[in-house]
């Protein structure tokens, strides 16, 4: 079923990496707003309301993301289907993707192999001195302080493996690190709790993010205490936490698996485009 | 001193880095989905004109350098330093010394608008117009028949810029010069 929900909400995100957008609303005695980063919390609301499986098409919004593959607003396609774990999500978006483009189908890598592979350091037994050793190929040693052992291998994702994935043919990357679950689920593999988290990846491009989805209230609560903790050691202001997202998962969140999928990104591929500004009529300079 | 933090990075932006002006050449943004956010930025050092590449994790910021270009007219040298004045009327002058004068040099002519970085309020840089105009002070004549040839001579300008020139070019003639590679264009009409 397609479905539409809120673009403006009254709860933003606890994501330590993501930025919305406040809005400045006044009405119903309410004060302020976020532009949406993505409508998941709004669709997880449906879903536990019993929607069955759900898609929709939607303007998202990032606060400080532009560049040659971002703009602040973005068009998403996100779904959900109930009774699917990760694997047969992926099954369904390289259907549609690579059915659409026309490539190959995905390989299916571990984010613990490719970080072997292409940044050389592994992301579950190298120590965080390591890491930032490795990470001394682009930053400065004092810049380093700080990043902590995601943001190191955030930085060797998108300099030392990104530009490699998905060359010859699409790939996925799952098995993330507990610490990078968000909001999927965790379980143990070859020894380590890894989340059941996916991206796709084609010739470089991130395409999409999906999960088998969390559908624990008091493991969710204490991740988003977890960010509001990092944002606080970093400076970075605390975001309230959405009391009616939670209360749909106390509900009962069936399980499901979720993906979101950039839509210009995808037309960006199938036209070559080597720039977000070359799909968007408007991109935000002009907008 | 203002100061631009990673979302205000763009080119052309002036910035301090390890002490020396820079002007940012490129800004490449770069996150993972999820992920902590970083800018690849390509920027000249404006003291050495060396390009540099270097990473900035999202929020960092950079100082602003106090750089600014302006036209500014030549009006003599002392040997020591090159002297250049405002063209908004307002007669002030600045000395030059021969690095920021560096190669453009050769291109000087008395009274011909320049344009002149200055960083902290001194002449940094000095950069000539695309082209320029100047007399041939020096050459060796032509000889006649050999222009369908298209052969080619050196001749010196009043700046003591040494050009290659058409063979039927002669002493007192004024020329179009490209400083950007140091060519000649064409004769100019005198009037």
């Amino acid at each position: 079923m397609e479905v539409e929900t809120p673009v403006l909400g009254r709860c933003g995100v606890t994501d330590v990496n993501l930025d919305g957008i406040p809005a400045q609303v006044s009405a119903s005695g309410i004060e302020g707003g976020w532009l949406q980063t993505s409508p998941e919390y709004h669709m997880k609301r449906l879903l536990a309301a019993g929607s069955g499986p759900i898609y929709q098409v939607s303007k998202v919004f990032r606060n400080g993301e532009r560049g040659r593959r971002h703009n602040p607003e973005f068009s998403m396609l996100e779904w959900y289907r109930p009774g699917f774990d990760d694997r047969e999500l992926m099954t369904e978006v390289s259907d549609l993707v690579c059915g659409w483009l026309g490539c190959e189908r995905p390989e299916v890598l571990y984010y613990r192999d490719a970080v072997k592979t292409w940044a050389h350091v592994d992301p579950f037994e190298s120590t965080e001195r390591e890491l930032m050793r490795r990470c001394e190929e682009w930053l400065e040693p004092e810049q380093l302080a700080g990043l902590g052992r995601d943001g190191c291998l955030d930085l060797l994702m998108s300099f030392a493996v990104e530009p490699n994935l998905g060359i010859d043919r699409p790939v996925f990357i799952t098995g993330y690190p507990a610490s990078q679950a968000s909001l999927a689920r965790v379980s143990e593999h070859q020894g380590y709790p890894v989340a059941h988290r996916f991206e796709l990846y084609v010739r470089g491009l991130e395409l999409c993010n999906g999960y088998w989805e969390l559908t624990d209230p008091i493991e969710q609560r204490r991740r988003f205490e977890a960010d509001n903790h990092q944002r606080r050691l970093s400076g970075e202001p605390e975001m309230p936490i959405d009391d009616a997202f939670l209360a749909a998962l106390e509900q009962g969140l069936p399980d499901c698996a979720g993906v979101a999928l950039g839509l210009d990104r995808l037309l960006m591929l199938k036209l070559g485009a080597e720039d977000i500004s070359e799909v968007l009529a408007f991109p935000f300079e002009r907008a | 001193m203002a100061s631009y933090s990673t979302n205000e990075f763009r080119g052309g932006l002036k910035v301090l880095l390890d002490g020396d002006p820079c002007i940012i050449l490129e800004n490449e943004f770069v996150k993972p989905g999820k992920g902590q956010a970083f800018n690849r930025v390509k920027l000249r050092n404006l003291m050495t004109n060396r390009v540099w590449e270097r990473t900035f994790k999202s929020g960092e910021s950079l100082e602003a350098a106090d750089v600014i270009e302006q036209d500014m007219e030549y009006l003599y040298t002392d040997g020591e330093f090159w002297h250049f004045m405002k063209t908004d009327g307002s007669f002030e002058q600045y000395p030059a010394d021969a690095k920021a004068v560096g190669d453009t040099v050769k291109w000087l002519k008395e009274q011909d608008v320049y344009t002149v970085t200055l960083y902290n309020g001194a002449p940094l840089t000095v950069s000539p117009p695309n082209f320029v105009e100047l007399e041939v002070v020096d050459t060796d004549p032509g000889m006649k028949g050999d222009t369908a040839q298209g052969g080619s001579k050196p001749a010196t300008l009043s700046t003591g810029a040494v050009v290659n020139v058409p063979l039927f070019i002669t002493i007192g003639e004024v020329l179009k010069v490209d400083t950007r590679t140091g060519e000649y264009v064409s004769r100019v009409k005198s009037s």
